[in-house]
């Protein structure tokens, strides 16, 4: 392995079927959430599973602060209370 | 010229890698080659063949044949088998014994064409003297290399030793290029058959 | 010069792997692929190879692991036959679609049931709308350079496509024949460093397969078919670069063997195209006028070449080891088609399907066979558009 640098060149025909993260279409997806992931840091252990698990990757896990989330994006799916094993994010409607 | 070879043998006898290192050895002749196994599923002591062709030119046929012009039979049993008819000589062919000194051929177990002469060695004894022996099996593939030059000289004797050479390595190598040898040289032509 | 060996077809595949300095190769051993995989195995143990070996529970599994290799930016092969082929088709797909460059050594081995090891193009053709690269070798020493050059065709910006490498069971895989090995470092400094359009090492996110929605999905395919257009003239230039600095060059798509005066063509693909020829060079001797024209990439289909030497003939009889049941045999489907691109006035042609489940055919028997169509055509009769030709 290793043997040479891999080199990574432009297709001449280059429609690929890969994705980038970014700004989808839909603009702030944030509006589509019908309930709020509202967190209690004092009890958050920095496990880290919120921001593994979060499908659209709007969580960090700060391990000064706690777990950060990015509401303009959060759509409110609720896996991240789900997977908390403390208990320290809560789902709250709007 | 295009031979076509056959090796009979039973299944862990070493007709395949006998037909391998033909091959070695007709490159180095700077000949052309094929050589392989039956197509298909094989058993330890069941009556199996392998193939070979040899060619001054490039060889464009392929698969397995039934006629040919060497039969090369590794074990004499087989012909008290009566399966050898399954091969048939061609005209001005030859077939290749193993078998011991006293051993009479009997023709109604041969499909022979016009002109066939028959050569013998008793290959089994050369690999039994040079202990030659591999799980209770006296091997004699190399030792009919050895004879399969002597009676056709298709393939040199020098190369038949440097092919059995290349394919093993060291003393094993040794070994059986000195029975390849001997073999050549006792091996004889049956004048009555 | 380079070395030569006496070496199986499967070996020659494990050599070339070997020559190309493959990183990953994953397989599932199948009869009669087995040995490609022992052989590569032996290979890295000696410590002659240096590559990782992935053992894996499936055919599709084997793919799986080659695709993820390739995308993470290693060069790779996976090699199978028959149902091992039919269980990676899926995966098939994804390999060409996603445009990552992987290599596919396929022992052609007929389809169950019957339980048969033999050889039959029914997996080969199986693949045939999978916008893999198909090719399939004469002999061993074929199966070595194609082996080779596949891994530069499949690496080039221009094509980035999978490749397939076909070689029939038994009559190639289980048969030793002399092969001359190129120098390796030559190779090496040939193929260039592994190349691929996008890496997926986790330095950079990016996801492969999203959600796409019909006209982007659309375009892509559409590049796909371009980039298959594309590769035509890079097989053509890539064999010729190969032949210029190994020695050895196959006429690019198609090889045709005493084509350029003849009246008539025979066509097929795979070893028996050996057999073929020989019978070809009997009816020569009898004053026919016939050529061979083998067919050695099947995609992208060499409409063109075959239009240049079938342009004014009177007849070909396409050979084909396999049947689109309810159809014709595959060969002769687009050769019929591919020379409609050019003439609506085309010349008779017939197609023989033989051999399927690997049934052997002699040389013999195809000089009967492509005699009787020559007389046919010139007694001014009409020869059958299909038969099957099968003896017991």
């Amino acid at each position: 392995m290793g043997k040479d640098k891999l080199v990574i060149e432009k297709p001449l025909y280059d429609r690929l079927p890969i994705a980038k993260p970014m700004v989808g279409v839909a603009g702030k997806t944030g509006l589509w959430r019908v309930e709020k992931p509202v967190v209690n840091n004092s009890k958050c252990t920095r496990c880290f599973l919120c921001e593994i698990y979060c499908p659209v990757n709007v969580i960090r896990v700060e391990p000064e602060t706690g777990v950060e989330i990015d509401y303009d994006y959060c759509k409110g799916c609720g896996i991240c209370a789900d997977v908390c094993p403390v208990n320290a994010i809560e789902m709250k409607p709007e | 010229m295009l031979y076509e070879i056959i090796f009979y043998g039973r299944g862990g006898q070493g007709g395949v890698t006998a037909a391998n290192i033909l091959v070695y050895a007709a490159m180095y002749q700077g000949l052309y080659a094929q050589g392989f196994p039956f197509f298909g599923a094989e058993r330890r002591g069941a009556p199996v063949r392998a193939f070979a062709r040899i060619s001054d030119k490039p060889i464009l046929r392929h698969g397995m044949f039934n006629d040919t012009d060497i039969l090369v039979i590794l074990d004499h049993k087989l012909a008290e088998m009566d399966i050898l008819k399954q091969v048939h000589v061609r005209d001005n062919g030859l077939v290749v014994l193993n078998a011991p000194d006293n051993y009479r051929v009997k023709l109604e177990r041969f499909s022979i064409g016009d002109n066939v002469k028959f050569y013998r060695v008793d290959a089994t004894r050369i690999a039994i003297e040079n202990k030659l022996v591999v799980a209770g099996w006296p091997v004699v593939n190399t030792s009919m290399l050895g004879a399969l030059s002597k009676a056709s000289g298709i393939v040199s004797i020098d190369n038949i030793v440097k092919a059995i050479k290349s394919y093993f390595k060291g003393r094993i190598g040794e070994i059986n290029a000195v029975a390849a040898k001997q073999a050549y040289e006792k091996t004889i032509l049956l004048e009555e058959v | 010069m380079g070395e030569k060996l006496v070496l199986t077809g499967n070996y020659a595949v494990a050599y070339a792997a070997k020559l190309a300095r493959v990183d990953i190769v994953a397989a599932y051993p199948i009869t009669p692929q087995t040995t490609i995989v022992e052989k590569i195995a032996e290979l890295i143990e000696s410590g002659e190879m240096d590559a990782i070996m992935i053992n894996v529970e499936s055919e599709h599994s084997a793919l799986a692991a080659t695709f993820g290799a390739a995308v993470a930016g290693a060069r790779v092969l996976t090699a199978t036959s028959s149902h091992g082929l039919m269980y990676m088709h899926e995966y098939l797909h994804w390999t060409s679609r996603a445009r990552i460059p992987v290599v596919l050594a396929l022992v052609t081995r007929t389809l169950a049931p019957g339980w048969n090891i033999w050889s039959s193009h029914d997996d080969f053709y199986g693949q045939r709308d999978t916008g893999w690269i198909l090719s399939f070798a004469l002999d061993n020493q074929e199966v070595l350079d194609t082996t080779i050059q596949a891994f530069k065709i499949s690496e080039d910006p221009r094509v980035y496509l999978p490749v397939l490498v076909a070689l029939d069971a038994f009559i190639l895989s289980h048969t030793s024949m002399p092969v001359e090995l190129p120098d390796e470092k030559q190779v090496a400094e040939w193929l260039g460093p592994r190349r691929q359009g996008y890496v997926v090492d986790g330095r950079e996110l990016l996801a492969i397969g999203n959600l796409t929605w019909p006209e982007d999905t659309e375009e892509m395919v559409m590049d796909l078919w371009r980039a298959m257009e594309e590769s035509y003239n890079v097989i053509k230039e890539v064999d010729r670069e190969y032949g210029k600095l190994f020695g050895r060059s196959y006429g690019g798509l198609i090889q045709c063997i005493n084509c350029s005066d003849a009246k008539y063509l025979a066509v097929a693909m795979g070893a028996w195209s050996g057999d073929l020829m020989e019978a070809v060079n009997m009816l020569r001797e009898e004053g026919y006028s016939i050529g061979v024209l083998r067919v050695r990439f099947y995609r992208p289909f060499p409409h063109r070449d075959i239009w240049e030497y079938a342009r004014g003939v009177k007849g070909l009889i396409v050979y084909d080891r396999a049947i689109s049941f309810g159809a014709w045999g595959q060969l002769y489907t687009d050769t019929v088609a591919g020379l409609y691109q050019y003439t609506t006035k085309l010349p008779i042609i017939s197609n023989v399907i033989a051999g399927v489940g690997g049934v052997n055919v002699t040389a013999e028997e195809f000089y009967e066979l492509t005699k009787n169509f020559i007389e046919k055509i010139e007694g001014g009769e009409e020869p059958p558009r299909i038969t099957w030709y099968h003896r017991r």
